[in-house]
């Protein structure tokens, strides 16, 4: 029983960091059509950023956190415009491929400027502190994680349903081109979308890495890969469908890990993905589209 | 754009082969070529067949796969475990010992190759039933998904007596004479021949129904190209190649993991089709010989510290060959999107109108410059 209360408590926790993460890929796939391959990247160069300001800069933890995010979102930006605002007007597969060499360059760069050794992350006291539940103990974080993962997601909702940029997303999202005719900023709309979405991988990367001993070059890949299968798997375009993924997606891994199959427990992620393509391709709470001829 | 008569390209043709054998003929016997040279130019064959074969798939047929070294890893894996000399089984499978059905297999190099491809061609073509019906980015994620499954399967317990679990496989036979042709060409002769039947596909009715499904899925449709079986056949066969070029690394390598096959391998063949240019064969062949060569050769020097006098070259140490390079593809991505060649194929009308198109620039270049130095002197 405790055994099972701690695996929940793990499942929830991982779950809603993925649920920050598939936030990211969603917006940006609902308004740009495009798998930002380096989202998970952009990601794991959060985590860099982190070690950087605490341990090379020595600055106090909750400075560093700030500087932090700023430093992701701000990155986050400039790869917006400057891999992926000149083609907006070329074929899909373009940006693809943009994307894709985007998240070679990330990996690429994280390996020259830090090594591709693992680097510690640093601790943050006050997360790291153990918190007993009867007889299942586990540590701050774990129980911090899904409560500002909820607090984002209602933040992030109410924007996008009762603000006036949140109106304009919505409209971008719906038809780029009549948008754009009604007079809606479209570039400052893209960006603002860069902007949400890394800062949550931003504060995604805290949460993850803070309970995990290293972080390296490729940290980012695999979570980032996951990440989308949420992403897909609530219906791409979809803030609740991300999260709901995110969570379907965290249970499903710490539950087979709990049975002993820890080896699998990405194949599952990725047959997941694969099944729900099969029989919902627009996954949980995706909406259809008629293709135009 | 003017066109040569048959017989001179016939005349070019020819000349051109001929060239190309004696250079590596050269290349083999000549005692000053660096072993550099002769694995740079092997490994870019076998790139170049990989590449081509995503080609197939990506530039032809539209279908964009991030699945290839998944496929790969296949037709490596299934070499590796029908080829291993027996008597070098206990040594490779040293921790978890050899599945009792393989202990005495051994198959000779050829038919080890030729199986690998179809592998994972039959692999592709169980998947594909259900993956083709996905559009592109779905597509694209759901292969990305496959490759990553397999990679993860040959790593794990299950199958460790017969892949040998994550410590990989090694004492791989690698390349062997056939006849009097020295080991050393091995690779290039079964490149050639998978690229020429690839030319062939792509030049007859199959090729271009791929092409009008690129083009247009609906109008292909209603043209009457059965789309599904189209596409699985593409899918199919570019799966069967590059299992034969992940079968061929294996050779090359001698020595096999699952970490040779990550998500990076699928993104550098994507990388070296997107330089050649989506949709072409030769672009395809000339970027990969062209990106190995810079990777593994010509951009060496940036790995390693220099220093001219007492003063050292700054920003060179391990790693940043990987980033000039990526940088190098971010540029052709953004402002080259039609990498070498474009759509189109190598021809010698091509190459004689490149050269006359430089000579008039060229020309027109000098006359201007002519004009503007009279002006100046009035």
């Amino acid at each position: 029983m405790t055994n099972f209360l701690q695996y929940i408590l793990a499942g929830i926790s991982i779950g809603s960091i993925y649920a920050l993460i598939a936030i990211g890929y969603t917006m940006v796939y609902g308004i740009l059509r495009l798998i930002n391959f380096a989202h998970g990247d952009i990601f794991m160069m959060a985590a860099y950023f982190m070690i950087f300001a605490m341990v090379d800069f020595m600055i106090p933890w909750y400075i560093s956190m700030f500087i932090m995010i700023i430093a992701t979102i701000v990155l986050g930006v400039l790869i917006e415009k400057i891999a992926y605002k000149p083609l907006r007007t070329a074929p899909r597969m373009s940006i693809m491929i943009s994307a894709i060499g985007v998240s070679y360059l990330l990996q690429n760069l994280a390996t020259y400027l830090f090594s591709a050794l693992p680097k510690q992350y640093p601790s943050i006291p006050i997360l790291n502190t153990t918190v007993h539940f009867g007889e299942a103990s586990t540590s701050l974080v774990t129980i911090l994680t899904p409560i500002i993962c909820v607090g984002c997601v209602f933040g992030l909702l109410a924007l996008v349903k009762y603000t006036k940029v949140g109106m304009a997303m919505r409209a971008v999202s719906k038809d780029f081109e009549t948008a754009q005719l009604m007079g809606i900023q479209i570039n400052n709309i893209i960006s603002l979308t860069f902007v949400i979405g890394c800062g949550l991988a931003a504060v995604g990367s805290i949460l993850y890495f803070t309970p995990r001993p290293s972080v390296f070059p490729l940290a980012g890949s695999l979570p980032g890969l996951k990440c989308f299968v949420a992403a897909v798997f609530g219906g791409i375009g979809s803030i609740p469908g991300a999260v709901v993924g995110g969570f379907v997606v965290g249970m499903c891994e710490t539950f087979m890990k709990a049975v002993g199959l820890s080896e699998f427990s990405d194949v599952f992620t990725f047959v997941l993905l694969i099944i729900v393509l099969m029989f919902r391709p627009t996954g949980l709470f995706g909406e259809k589209m008629a293709e135009k001829v | 754009m003017e066109r040569l008569n048959q017989k001179t390209k016939m005349t070019a043709s020819i000349i051109a082969c001929i060239a190309l054998v004696v250079l590596l003929v050269l290349s083999y016997t000549n005692t000053g070529t660096t072993s550099m040279l002769r694995s740079v130019l092997q490994l870019g064959s076998i790139y170049a067949l990989a590449a081509a074969s995503m080609n197939l798939l990506n530039g032809f047929t539209g279908l964009f796969s991030l699945g290839h070294a998944g496929f790969m890893a296949i037709g490596a894996y299934t070499y590796a475990v029908l080829t291993i000399p027996v008597n070098k089984k206990a040594n490779v499978y040293y921790l978890y010992g050899v599945a009792d059905s393989l202990a005495n297999v051994a198959l000779p190099n050829w038919l080890g190759l030729i199986i690998g491809g179809i592998a994972a061609a039959i692999i592709a073509a169980l998947i594909g039933a259900a993956v083709l019906r996905l559009k592109s980015d779905y597509f694209a994620i759901a292969t990305l998904g496959l490759a990553e499954i397999v990679r993860i399967c040959v790593a794990s317990s299950p199958m460790a007596r017969i892949t040998n679990g994550s410590l990989g496989l090694k004492n791989i036979p690698g390349f062997t004479n056939i006849g009097f042709i020295p080991a050393y060409f091995v690779p290039f002769i079964v490149v050639a021949i998978c690229l020429v039947i690839m030319f062939l596909l792509i030049n007859c009715s199959y090729g271009r129904a791929f092409k009008a499904i690129r083009e247009d899925e609906i109008a292909a449709e209603a043209m009457g190209i059965n789309l599904a079986r189209h596409k699985q056949m593409s899918f199919i066969i570019s799966s069967f190649f590059a299992g034969i070029a992940g079968a061929l690394l294996a050779m090359f390598l001698g020595a096999i993991q699952s970490t040779t096959f990550p998500l990076m391998l699928t993104y550098n063949i994507l990388l070296i089709v997107v330089i050649g240019g989506m949709g072409s064969l030769s672009g395809s062949i000339i970027s990969a010989f062209l990106v190995i060569a810079a990777k593994e050769w010509w951009l060496r020097f940036l790995d390693v510290e220099q220093y001219i006098g007492d003063w050292q070259v700054p920003l060179l140490r391990t790693g940043f060959r990987m980033v000039v390079f990526s940088v190098i593809l971010m540029v052709v991505v953004l402002f080259w999107r039609q990498g070498i060649m474009g759509q189109k194929e190598f021809s010698w009308d091509g190459v004689y109108n490149f050269f006359r198109r430089l000579k008039t620039k060229f020309r027109g270049k000098n006359t201007k410059a002519a004009a503007e130095g009279g002006n100046a002197n009035e």
